[in-house]
């Protein structure tokens, strides 16, 4: 008596994209956490008169300004950028898809006190911002993580509280509410669940754009505090190499490269239900 | 390939020969959507594609001008328009060709047209891209055709924007803007399906005369058989991707041969649940005078006036009107989605507070609604046995063990595998979806059920099912329903009581019985009347009483309500209709309704044309 029949399942097994990308994320993870045990000189020891050395034997990835090692620097450097990078876009992910779901679920007095809150921090200059910011408090990664956080945290909350508000619009939401259940049950049970992807995808984007303001406050010396660097604060420190073709300056670019990238690649390749690539 | 063995010595004008359309699968491998269809058409001939979605049919009528849809791949066979072989053009012939020669009538017209430009300038555009004729003698073509599908002002239509015109009307500019071109071949796809019934009368007629009078050839694809008997002369019946049977319309409708066909036929003309009278008991549900709509307090835009009835135990309401009438609306306020703007919403004689936020979970539990839109109404990223079990921990505070339990009985409940609980909704079909939503409802063991469209967008041998299980649920759990919907067959085969809505005012109640008899209110004649039948011949024998056009406005002093039905009505008083609240007049057939017309008078108007409501095959006797 049933005429349906029902579309064959689909397995979610991940991409070839996706494990790769998933590897690199991986290996940088770890060098943020034994970068400084793999590393063969300390972060700050002088250890060649070359400045701006090739890549050789003895310094496979050459040597900085004044004459340290790149390979440490390189492994010591990550503990910064990825340390201060994550954290600070877990924060401002967040938070935005923590408001942006409350915005479009408790109603519209809330949802214009926290927009016109948001676009209040979106109209201040990302540099200025934090300039004065790190000025008044000093520079430290508490600091930095939440300078960070805070300035990213209205992109991420205008992404979630739109999709958010077409979710809150939808049949089941609906269901949800005229079965009685509460904001907090439907924003985790009914709302959450759908906005995985693009919650995730802003996190790749947002993760870039951190890195890069970090990199920005350290040429400006309110960053990462010398003799300590992070990838970004390599680049600046050591931008006088690139006439010469020093490894020095293009190592710290690259790195930054191949984790923005594979973040941004393994986010959109993720396997299973939601994903950009998926079915149709 | 080019066959051209088919161009000579074959009488058909259109030639469709062993087509094959595949898709690709999940595997990338290539699926047939339909294979070894072979059809033809001749000069000035309609013919009808009839199956469900996911049939094939609309695959196989756009192949007709050539084209196949993303994913889609037209891969063997040999379709043949007048001398041309469709499939052997190069994409440049092809962009040539279409719109010149075979041109195309979607589902939705408000999708097709651009909203930001005049109509007329879109209907004449196909005819300027192909260079057919100069600018002036297309407007004036353009004119003639909108009157001969009889729109309202032809001369001047064309100089409005698509909003401003009604969906009946603008699904015939469309089809003007396919005519315009004479072209050799018309594939109309469920060209009336998304309209409401009487607005459907008024487009099928036209298309008929239309095609009728410029000898058309025409590829009408829809999953109606009424509609289809009124304008098809032969009709091809389509499942899964082939052709099961083609025959002329009358034979296909007096003497199916394949099976099924006759289920087609079977689930067209549901069956009527035996009617019951049970002792009078206190009402459930009891709504008295409800006026409700949108936007604010102070500027509310009322959507519902004045609405009153009553569901007793067990019972079930019908509500029948067509879109915008505030049907769903109701639901909403009975649901408490939409607090009430006046009057009261009344569960076993207590006042239910307006707001889903104010009411026991008792009152929640005992009220369920069922949402139209089972694509909609789950949510696509929980799997069905969490979307089942939420109610059950919600109201029965069911967890683990017994939760699941409870999951398997209600999928039973509702003829479903109990392996459906570990599935995402999107791999369920329309009907599984729908089912699920129903299993929902019911996982709350309520007592009321709000069914709002829960058949329109299914097929209609899935949607028979899903009534037929409906009926059975009510029976095994004596459940009181109120059943939304704008489709009369659907609420005749299930309801005992059946309310009329027509803009928000409720223009006639009663019992299904009283229903069959007259009088009764004009709108419900109307409506009665314009539910296509299984019978060639009944468009042209429906009364006139369609073609009444809108005169002016009803005017709206404080505290007067005149007869919303007042500028379609074809017994309307002028200066009385619209000035005056129309009373509550109680009929001696029982039931009530809302006119200023008396018994006396609705009985002589209404006599010259019978609908009979109740039997399998309703007719209506003309006068003399």
């Amino acid at each position: 008596m049933n005429h349906d029949t029902p579309r064959g399942r689909r397995r979610a097994r991940p991409s070839p994209v996706a494990l790769a990308a998933g590897t690199v994320v991986v290996a940088c993870f770890a060098l943020a956490v034994f970068g400084p045990v793999l590393a063969p000189h300390a972060e700050g020891t002088i250890v060649s008169r070359n400045i701006f050395a090739p890549m050789s034997a003895a310094f496979p990835l050459g040597t900085d300004y004044l004459g340290r090692d790149m390979l440490s620097r390189v492994l010591y450097g990550a503990r910064f950028t990825i340390g201060v990078a994550l954290p600070a876009t877990l924060l401002a992910s967040g938070t935005g898809t923590l408001l942006g779901m409350l915005a479009a679920v408790r109603g519209r007095t809330l949802d214009a006190v926290l927009s016109r809150a948001m676009d209040t921090l979106i109209s201040l200059p990302t540099l200025i911002f934090s300039l004065v910011v790190v000025a008044a408090l000093g520079s430290s990664i508490t600091v930095l993580v939440l300078t960070a956080a805070v300035i990213y945290t209205p992109g991420s909350y205008r992404i979630a509280r739109s999709v958010a508000v077409d979710l809150s619009a939808t049949d089941f939401v609906k269901a949800a509410r005229a079965r009685g259940e509460g904001g907090l049950a439907i924003m985790l049970g009914e709302i959450l669940p759908n906005m995985v992807m693009p919650v995730l995808t802003d996190f790749g984007l947002r993760f870039v754009f951190i890195v890069l303001l970090l990199s920005s406050l350290s040429f400006l010396g309110l960053g990462i505090q010398p003799p300590y660097s992070d990838w970004g604060g390599m680049v600046r420190e050591n931008i006088e190499g690139l006439s010469a073709g020093a490894p020095a300056v293009i190592v710290p670019a690259v790195a930054i490269a191949i984790l923005t990238v594979s973040v941004n690649l393994l986010i959109d390749n993720l396997p299973g239900r939601g994903s950009r690539h998926r079915g149709a | 390939m080019a066959h051209d063995a088919g161009v000579s010595g074959s009488h058909w004008h259109v030639e469709v020969t062993d087509l094959l359309v595949t898709a690709q699968g999940p595997a990338g491998t290539p699926t047939p959507i339909v294979r070894d269809l072979s059809f033809g058409i001749a000069r000035g001939e309609v013919l009808a594609l009839i199956g469900e979605s996911g049939s094939g049919k609309t695959t196989a009528g756009l192949s007709l001008l050539g084209y196949a849809r993303p994913g889609c791949r037209i891969a063997g066979g040999c379709v043949r328009v007048g001398t041309t072989d469709v499939l052997a053009l190069r994409r440049s012939q092809l962009a040539d060709f279409r719109g010149a020669n075979v041109s195309y009538i979607a589902q939705s017209a408000a999708a097709a047209f651009n909203p930001a430009q005049r109509l007329l300038s879109q209907v004449i555009e196909p005819a300027l891209i192909h260079r057919l004729m100069p600018r002036r003698e297309a407007e004036e073509k353009a004119r003639e055709l909108f009157r001969a599908l009889a729109l309202p002002d032809p001369v001047r239509i064309g100089e409005r924007y698509p909003h401003q015109v009604s969906g009946g009307q603008l699904q015939r500019v469309m089809a003007a803007m396919a005519l315009i071109t004479d072209p050799e071949l018309v594939v109309l796809d469920e060209p009336s399906t998304a309209l409401d019934v009487t607005t459907q009368v008024e487009v099928l007629r036209a298309f008929k005369r239309v095609v009728r009078d410029l000898r058309t050839t025409a590829l009408y694809i829809s999953h109606d058989l009424a509609v289809v008997a009124q304008i098809a002369d032969r009709i091809v019946v389509m499942h899964d991707g082939a052709a099961q049977e083609t025959g002329t319309t009358g034979t296909i409708l007096d003497d199916a041969q394949h099976p099924y066909t006759r289920s087609l036929l079977a689930a067209a003309a549901p069956r009527g649940v035996p009617e019951t009278t049970d002792p009078p008991m206190p009402p459930l549900l009891e709504v008295t005078n409800l006026t409700a709509g949108y936007g604010h307090r102070r500027a509310l835009i009322p959507v519902l006036h004045g609405v009153s009835f009553t569901i007793a135990p067990g019972r079930v309401l019908g509500v029948i009107g067509e879109s915008g009438c505030g049907k769903s609306t109701l639901a909403r306020v009975v649901a408490g989605l939409l607090p009430q703007a006046s009057g009261q919403v009344l569960l076993d004689g207590q006042s239910l507070p307006a707001r889903v936020e104010e009411r026991t979970r008792d009152h929640l539990r005992a009220v369920q609604i069922v949402f139209q839109s089972a694509d909609t109404a789950l949510n696509p990223a929980r799997r069905i046995g969490p979307i089942l079990a939420r109610p059950l921990r919600f109201y029965h505070g069911m967890r683990g063990i017994t939760a699941r339990r409870r999951v398997a009985e209600l999928l039973d409940m509702v003829r479903l595998p109990r392996a459906v609980a570990d599935r995402f909704p999107d791999e369920l079909s329309g009907g599984q979806k729908q089912r699920i939503n129903l299993a929902r409802a019911l996982a709350a063991e309520p007592r009321l059920l709000l069914c709002d469209e829960v058949t329109s967008a299914l097929d209609t041998v899935v949607g028979a099912a899903v009534l037929d299980l409906l009926a059975e649920l009510r029976r095994e759990l004596g459940l009181a329903m109120m059943f939304i919907s704008h489709d009369l067959s659907t609420v005749r085969a299930i309801c005992d009581d059946i309310m009329i809505l027509y803009a928000g005012q409720r223009v006639e109640l009663g019992s299904r019985a009283a229903l069959r008899q007259l009088p009764r209110h004009p709108y419900t004649d109307l409506l009665l009347s314009s539910v296509p039948q299984l019978r060639p011949g009944w468009l042209d024998e429906v009364g006139s009483v369609h073609l009444r056009e809108a005169s002016g406005e009803p005017s709206l002093d404080d505290g007067v309500r005149p007869c919303a039905f007042f500028r379609r009505c074809a017994l309307r008083i002028e200066g009385v209709c619209d000035r005056a609240t129309p009373p509550l007049r109680h009929l001696s057939k029982g039931g009530m309704i809302l006119c200023h017309r008396d018994e006396a008078e609705l009985s002589r108007v209404e006599a010259c044309e019978t609908v009979d409501l109740a039997s399998d095959a309703p007719t209506i006797h003309g006068c003399e």
